[in-house]
């Protein structure tokens, strides 16, 4: 029974290591993308079954934009739904029986040691935390832009001679922003990687049968941590966007 | 010292899952009130719902943070 928390590094291209994920994250994006091109070139009046899943997928993303904050949020609706996708066949690839028994058995200081190929994506913490960083970042962006920098920038800086208790609870929002950055990614690295955990165990202790269960509840685990990603970033992004001091809650565009 | 160290993973989150446990218990228990009460209301209380765990969840990672750098760093 082996647990790693850091991926394993296969080879490296120039000073860039070339870790199992990375592989495993090249794998989805091109999923993901024949997939879409797939779907997109042949779009029917009536839907075959594999347009109706996209539609569905579609349809429940700009219906939750739209309940979160009107119609102003239904622009945050292609970022959200790809950190949804991504996030999600991330999630449940690792989950795909023998995927981690792919791999090389490779001589690493002095002993021979396994090295599986492919690795869940969200099993490693550089991936979590960029795509914290891209939606903080994206965040951010949205605000300005619906906002301007002015008034953005004072959400977070105020001024201490007019108000002292607002300059506090600017200096908190600005330190929420990086919180914000951490618990997104270890929420959904700690989800997974325990997922993973919890089914290297149980299949280590009786590998007939009892690990389906377990099975079943990652798939529901992987589900909502992609569900929940994604729809905080939604949440966030129409925080962002509306002002502190206009009453409606209304942005400026 | 090894030992300890073990010790003090397994406490920091075991002992940091004991508030977001009862949190999520309390937060999923009303919500469901909630929805007996107005079923009409379910999709969006749903929706909250989740968040509101999320938001209980990362105290938990918190601890879960914690447990990690005992062991791993």
């Amino acid at each position: 029974m082996e647990v790693s928390i850091k991926p394993e590094i296969l080879t490296s291209l120039g000073p860039l290591p070339i870790t199992n994920s990375l592989i495993t994250t090249y794998i989805i994006i091109a999923a993901i993308l024949i997939v879409a091109f797939r779907g997109l070139r042949k779009l029917k009046e009536i839907p075959g079954r594999f347009q109706v899943i996209q539609e569905a997928i579609v349809e429940t993303w700009i219906g939750l934009c739209d309940a979160t904050g009107g119609m102003n949020t239904r622009r945050f609706f292609p970022f959200v739904t790809t950190l949804f996708i991504f996030i999600l066949l991330s999630n449940w690839f690792g989950l795909i029986p023998g995927i981690s028994a792919l791999g090389l058995n490779t001589l690493h200081e002095g002993k021979e040691t396994f090295i599986p190929l492919l690795r869940a994506t969200t099993t490693d913490l550089n991936t979590t935390l960029a795509l914290a960083i891209v939606s903080v970042i994206y965040i951010q962006m949205e605000g300005i832009k619906s906002l301007g920098i002015k008034l953005h920038i004072k959400k977070y800086l105020k001024n201490p001679l007019k108000n002292p208790i607002d300059t506090f609870v600017g200096f908190l929002e600005l330190i929420s922003e990086f919180t914000k950055v951490l618990s997104l990614s270890f929420r959904l690295f700690g989800n997974v990687f325990a997922g993973e955990v919890l089914l290297i165990v149980v299949t280590s202790l009786i590998p007939l049968l009892a690990p389906i269960p377990f099975l079943a509840l990652e798939l529901f685990v992987g589900f909502i941590q992609a569900f929940v990603f994604a729809m905080l970033t939604l949440v966030f992004a129409s925080m962002a966007t509306t002002s502190h001091e206009s009453t409606g809650g209304e942005s400026h565009n | 010292m090894d030992g300890l160290k073990e010790l003090g993973m397994g406490l920091a989150i075991g002992l940091g899952a004991i508030g977001p446990g009862i949190g999520i218990g309390i937060l999923v228990g009303k919500a469901l009130e909630a929805m007996g009460r107005n079923p009409e209301m379910t999709q969006e209380i749903k929706t909250n719902m989740i968040l509101g765990i999320a938001f209980a969840e990362a105290i938990a990672i918190y601890a879960l943070v914690i447990a990690l750098i005992i062991r791993f760093v």
